[in-house]
């Protein structure tokens, strides 16, 4: 029990320490990274809450697809971030005051959820027995709850489709390869023969 | 010494704030507004995940999937908004972004 604790004290430490340095950092690639290193640690949190199957989809699609997402646009954009950083310290007094109000309030609600909600007759974290967290999740989420799971998959569709029709550019003037123009090509329309006077060279 | 439901709730509390706090400090970087975004609902998904152990049910995890799904369409879609923004104007200063006319 004790070596859970550590656990989890590290790992809460390590995720809001990189959620700090996330929007702290002045590099946005710095701020990318620090957000994979939060993505592990809560992905960490989930395996020891017993939530296998959330954390391992939590790394491979935070980590594996979002996070190197955001490197790409980072990297791709030519931006001049310390520009961007200007006058931002002017909203950080009233910034500071509503997160320390927020965290506050939403720390009371916590403690009293635990304490009188719900969950206040919760016998602990559930301990998996004969069933793994992936056969229990997907026994409710393709039976009962299985329109859940296509309305999922019906906006990875749109904002897939919505992606690509934002950044699709078709641009004019440049050359491209014409397969039908290539193979309807005809020695006679390919080539043409010319006999040379010597010394009077060949235009076009 | 024991982990209760508590200190995960909590834990989710000061992710969720730092996600708030972010767009406040960052207020003209849309990049990193984006971040914050994903924090709040990383902030989200512990809260849905810890009460589902909790509460021994495990809907809250179907719930933290369709969350995840939307996270991940949220930031598609942001980021290929902000290329486009980033071709026609050359900035990605929020500030730069108050007419609707292209």
């Amino acid at each position: 029990m004790i070596l859970q604790a550590i656990a989890f004290y590290l790992l809460a430490a390590t995720t809001v320490a990189a959620g700090l340095a996330v929007i702290s950092a002045r590099n946005p690639v710095h701020s990318v990274l620090f957000l994979i290193t939060a993505f592990f640690s809560a992905a960490g949190l989930f395996v020891l809450l017993g939530a296998e199957f959330l954390a391992m989809i939590l790394v491979v699609v935070y980590v594996g697809a979002v996070a190197v997402l955001f490197l790409f646009v980072v990297m791709m954009l030519d931006v001049d971030f310390a520009e961007l950083r200007r006058g931002s310290a002017r909203y950080l007094p009233i910034g500071l005051v509503v997160a320390v109000v927020l965290t506050i309030e939403m720390i009371f609600v916590a403690v009293s959820v635990a304490a009188n909600g719900a969950a206040a007759h919760s016998t602990g974290p559930f301990r998996a027995g004969s069933v793994t967290n992936a056969e229990a999740i997907g026994r409710v989420l393709y039976t009962d709850y299985v329109y859940v799971f296509q309305a999922a998959g019906v906006v990875l569709l749109i904002a897939m489709i919505g992606a690509i029709v934002l950044t699709l550019k078709h641009r004019v003037g440049i050359r491209r390869q014409d397969v039908g123009r290539q193979t309807a090509r005809t020695p006679a329309t390919g080539m043409r023969i010319v006999s040379i006077k010597s010394g009077e060279g060949i235009d076009a | 010494m024991t982990i209760g439901l508590t200190h995960y709730l909590t834990v989710a509390a000061i992710l969720f704030t730092i996600g708030v706090l972010g767009i406040f400090v960052n207020r003209r970087n849309v990049i990193v507004i984006l971040m914050s975004i994903e924090l709040i609902l990383l902030a989200v998904n512990i809260n849905l995940v810890s009460f589902s152990v909790f509460l021994h049910d495990v809907v809250g995890q179907v719930y933290a999937l369709v969350v995840l799904t939307v996270a991940a369409a949220e930031a598609a879609v942001g980021l290929a908004i902000l290329v486009t923004f980033f071709r026609s104007r050359g900035s990605i200063a929020v500030d730069d972004a108050s007419v609707m006319r292209g």
